[in-house]
């Protein structure tokens, strides 16, 4: 099991936008590279690309959440 | 005798004390949003208080040494690692030519400032180093750095040092910003005056160099007026006016704005007052969503606490050997 941790303080968001599905779905493969989220601080947009590559990944950070730098974002088998 | 640039951070940017002087032209004031910190990172590798450092906000950059130097990083608590060994944070430590400066998580405050013996060698623009990039003015190419920047490095003493942690500063939870009334202070009501100062706000996350908004307190009411003729219609609007370093406006009544290094120099916002200048260090080292008060304070104090501030930079002097 390993951990996605977001780099930057700020808003957490899943989708690019409100009407779009998310990035992931509780469940997907992550490959690394791959956006699992975007951070929003000062004005604008970050994504959070994964680092790593692993199955069945677990959300532990609503959308619209604040998060903080070094927090786990998600787990991946 | 450089530094490169492996890759550049969220925002890192040259800055020094600043660019004072030009800000009735509309040029801000621009240089380290925690200056005190500034000062000490210069300090701890012997350079001059006001030599040119990299300031980094939430994610530090990777740097790569093209010669021996002395380096410190100061503010918040952005821990160095050199060629992936972990370095104190407030203390001075050798590198060599090939040397690679990283960095972990953030753990507290918000920005980084980055100090190299010798100083951030950039051409200087009206009388700073600082970068301002809205205006494309200063620091390197008046820009945040990007990848495979080279930044020249001046000559250099180097320092030794570490700055313990009872001569620091950092803000407390919530952080507390002593404010000062200001001109436009009886436009609200004496309820809502009240208010202001019990809410506990939280900093929004759009908060930047140029300004600091904070969202989650009560909305303002304004004492009724018929607006004067070159004010907008909205009770938060005036006519044209100076806005101070320090000023908070706050747009449509909801949400408090503090003009921080990189602001606008007028505007036709009401202000309530301004944050004293002892207090502005604080705000640049508060994240996203981090709880603050504002505190009413007289001029009185607003004096002290500027003079308590000058003697805390004597000591950290002192206790420097400078």
């Amino acid at each position: 099991m390993a951990q996605i941790h977001s780099p930057l303080p700020g808003t957490f968001y899943r989708s690019s936008a409100p009407d779009k599905p998310p990035f992931k779905a509780d469940g997907d493969a992550v490959a690394a590279g791959d956006v699992i989220g975007l951070i929003e601080v000062m004005k604008s947009f970050h994504e959070v690309k994964s680092e790593i590559a692993g199955k069945n990944i677990r959300f532990e950070c609503d959308n619209e959440e604040p998060v903080m730098a070094g927090m786990v974002l998600a787990q991946v088998d | 005798m450089a530094v490169n640039v492996i890759s550049p951070g969220l925002s890192t940017t040259v800055q020094d004390l600043g660019r004072p002087g030009y800000y009735h032209l509309g040029i801000p004031i621009s240089g380290g949003m925690d200056r005190f910190a500034l000062r000490a990172a210069n300090m701890l590798v012997g350079n001059d208080e006001g030599a040119a450092v990299l300031e980094a906000v939430f994610m530090g950059p990777e740097l790569e040494f093209t010669s021996a130097a002395t380096v410190a990083v100061t503010g918040g608590d952005l821990p160095p690692k050199l060629n992936g060994d972990e370095r104190n944070t407030w203390e001075a430590f050798p590198v060599k030519a090939g040397d690679r400066l990283s960095f972990g998580y953030l753990k507290s405050g918000a920005r980084a400032y980055i100090a190299v013996s010798g100083g951030i060698d950039v051409p200087m623009k009206l009388g700073s180093r600082s970068t301002y990039t809205l205006g494309a003015l200063g620091g390197h190419e008046g820009r945040a750095l990007k990848a495979g920047d080279s930044l020249p490095l001046g000559k250099g003493a180097g320092g030794k040092g570490a700055v313990p942690a009872n001569l620091r500063r950092m803000p407390g939870n919530p952080a507390e910003l002593r404010m000062l009334p200001g001109l436009y202070w009886h436009r609200i009501t004496a309820a809502a005056g009240k208010q202001f100062f019990a809410d506990t706000w939280k900093v929004a996350p759009e908060a930047d160099r140029i300004g600091y908004r904070f969202k989650g307190g009560t909305a303002l009411d304004f004492v009724p007026r018929e607006q004067p003729f070159g004010a907008g219609s909205n009770p938060s609007n005036i006519v044209d006016a100076c806005y101070p370093y320090g000023s908070i406006q706050v747009p449509g009544g909801t949400e408090p704005i503090v003009l921080h290094r990189d602001a606008v120099s007028g505007g036709g916002y009401m202000m309530l007052g301004c944050v004293i200048s002892a207090d502005m260090d604080l705000i640049g080292q508060l994240q996203p969503h981090s709880p603050a008060r504002f505190v009413e304070v007289s001029m009185d104090q607003a004096l002290a606490a500027r003079a308590d501030r000058l003697a805390a930079l004597g000591r950290l002097r002192g206790h420097l050997g400078r």
